[in-house]
């Protein structure tokens, strides 16, 4: 039934992005593991400010789609452009230095060390003193390591996390750890976040929080926000554009609204309607 | 209640230089009121190479995360190539002080190559093969020394390998007045001993200035990121194998100056010493003080080491008594039991509670 449907290929960003050239933009992308085709034709354009959603059902792909972005995974096929340069035969350290962050699915935290230290990790390409001034704490050590805490305490302050800098990051309940990780992430500088459901083990009213500060993430940093959720309230909340995969294939582009009455997703997500 | 572990760190570290001060003028002190016996005034030295040699061990094993066990290869090499630094440059230094000191900077030089070159392909590779590398290098570099021959006279170092067993000393041609310095399988013989306790401290303080100051640094902080978790580390945009290379380098660095200690301690030193269970004994003080511990490491290198030696009176079952007391400490340092005790004393004396996060 898919052939009804045709998939939208051509770049649709927020109007207030359009004079910008897009933050990313997936040609073709496809990675096969071993005759297995995980991902395959993925085509999608971002906008520099837009938070926009990948939605889909268990298995379909979403997660390997971020895996790409990043360089966990290799491409087989199709080309990633990151504000325009072509993250071709880069890694996961440089296309994070061109500009992706992300989160993981399931927290992936430096959980031994402390909250601050933490972000100070995601700090580490801005504190340029080398390894000697660090032994021999040469003056250069300590003027960016204060830099460091106080960038460190501004971006804990987003989410109102000051406070815990001194706990070991493994020992946060989970939605301060999931929070940390956002954190930890915004600390590289990224021009696009890529958030692996961030409301994974939240309740509605926390949910709610996350929503607000997703996008107030986006107004103060103006960053682009993708985020992989299976909670639809968020999802259609803030995402300004959805893009729905299922079996590694986009069935469906759009606005919320749009993939809320597209026959496709429904039928993607609650299975055929028996002909008669 | 709020507990600061920044300041707590800080209070560990100065906790840790602060002991090994304190130790070190108890023990000078003693030394020279004759209040120690002759048996464990010999050990000095030798303790002091074992703590540095346990703190840098840490840094690999603890700090960075990966297994090596050849340790007491980097020891190997940067002892005898200390001698050789040393008895070569006896006329041209005169001080023992300094000639000791460059010694050990050499010995750390040679160790660090020594690491660079093993790490540089291995540490690129994610699993245990660093362990299965290191055991091999440090047997082939106590095979190595094994046929090496060094001498030296006015014509500068003479060096060959006796890779057919039917080399000696005399073939490297010295001159009158030249010194055999490495006899191949005798090893070092006639080394000029000019190790002493004081340079041994000022190799642990060294030690560990380098060692907690990297660990609170921007280096350390990468270093311990991939330890705990390697994708995160490189989504955060740090560099793997160069944070891998940096701890395991600084590591073999350290050891090598720690044998350039106790290789000069030593009227005669051979390959052999530096053998598999010489690696294995740095790995236990190492995981009995506590993986990424530094005092830990400390204490656990100096009661070891010291321990075999209080055990003579045990005559033959010397060895059995030991390997039971190290059971017994593993086992009460992890009893639950055990660790309520001390965290209880801990609370009284520090007037802490136990860590509690407060839930947002």
């Amino acid at each position: 039934m898919s052939k009804l449907v045709s998939v939208q290929r051509e770049a649709r960003i927020p109007e207030r992005d359009a004079d910008k050239s897009p933050i990313l933009e997936c040609i073709g992308l496809g990675i096969d593991f071993g005759g297995l085709t995980a991902v395959d034709d993925f085509n999608l354009t971002i906008g520099r400010t837009e938070i926009a959603g990948l939605i889909g059902p268990n298995g379909a792909g979403k997660t390997t789609v971020f895996n790409l972005l990043t360089k966990v995974y290799q491409p087989t096929r199709g080309t990633v452009l990151l504000g325009g340069i072509d993250t071709h035969g880069m890694n996961t350290v440089q296309v994070n230095q061109a500009g992706i962050a992300r989160t993981f699915q399931n927290i992936r935290l430096f959980s031994s060390l402390t909250v601050e230290e933490n972000v100070k990790i995601g700090l580490h390409n801005q504190l340029p003193y080398s390894m000697w001034s660090g032994i021999l704490r040469a003056p250069s050590y300590w003027k960016q390591e204060k830099k460091a805490h106080e960038k460190a305490m501004e971006l804990l302050s987003i989410f109102d996390m000051q406070d815990l800098a001194d706990h070991r990051a493994g020992s946060l309940p989970y939605g301060a750890q999931r929070r940390l990780e956002i954190v930890r992430a915004l600390a590289t500088k990224p021009g696009i976040l890529l958030l692996d459901e961030p409301a994974a083990g939240m309740n509605p009213s926390e949910t709610a929080e996350l929503m607000d500060n997703i996008r107030k993430i986006r107004d103060m940093f103006h960053i682009a926000i993708m985020l992989i959720e299976h909670d639809m309230s968020l999802v259609m909340g803030i995402c300004e554009g959805i893009c729905v995969l299922n079996y590694g294939k986009i069935i469906a582009k759009g606005t919320p609204e749009e993939i809320q009455s597209n026959p496709t997703v429904i039928e993607a997500y609650l299975g055929k309607k028996k002909e008669a | 209640m709020k507990i600061n572990l920044r300041n707590k760190r800080t209070r560990t570290d100065f906790l840790t230089y602060a002991g090994v001060i304190i130790a070190f003028v108890v023990m000078t002190i003693l030394q020279k009121e004759g209040a120690i016996s002759r048996s464990l005034s010999g050990q000095l030295v030798p303790i002091c190479a074992y703590v540095t040699m346990a703190i840098s061990l840490n840094l690999t094993v603890g700090i960075l995360g990966e297994l090596s066990l050849g340790h007491a290869g980097f020891m190997s090499v940067g002892a005898f190539s200390g001698i050789i630094a040393a008895m070569s440059l006896q006329s041209a230094i005169p001080s023992d002080g300094v000639r000791l000191a460059v010694a050990m900077v050499l010995g750390a030089f040679f160790a660090a190559i020594a690491g660079f070159l093993v790490g540089t392909p291995v540490l690129r590779l994610r699993g245990d093969y660093l362990a299965i590398v290191t055991l091999a290098f440090g047997e082939i570099i106590k095979e190595l020394v094994n046929c090496l021959l060094v001498g030296y006279d006015e014509n500068g170092l003479h060096m060959m390998f006796n890779l057919n067993g039917q080399k000696t000393v005399a073939d490297l041609g010295l001159t009158e007045n030249g010194i055999e310095i490495i006899k191949g399988a005798q090893g070092a013989t006639s080394t000029t001993t000019i190790s002493t306790f004081t340079a041994g401290f000022i190799l642990v303080m060294v030690t560990l200035i380098v060692v907690l100051n990297l660990i609170r640094s921007r280096s350390g902080r990468a270093i311990m990121a991939l330890r705990d978790n390697r994708i995160a580390a490189e989504s955060v945009g740090i560099n793997i194998t160069k944070y891998k290379l940096m701890a395991f380098v600084t590591s073999a660095a350290l050891a090598g100056a720690s044998g350039a200690l106790y290789g000069l301690n030593m009227a005669s030193l051979q390959a052999t010493k530096f053998n598999f269970n010489t690696s294995i004994l740095v790995l236990v003080f190492v995981v009995l003080g506590g993986l990424g511990n530094i005092w830990g490491s400390i204490i656990a290198a100096t009661l070891l080491t010291v321990l075999p030696e209080m055990l003579r009176s045990f005559a033959e079952f010397r060895m059995l008594v030991y390997a039971i007391v190290l059971i017994l400490v593993m086992l009460a340092t992890n009893n639950p039991t055990f660790k309520l005790f001390f965290e209880r004393i801990r609370t009284r004396f520090f007037k802490k509670p136990a860590k509690e996060v407060r839930g947002k």
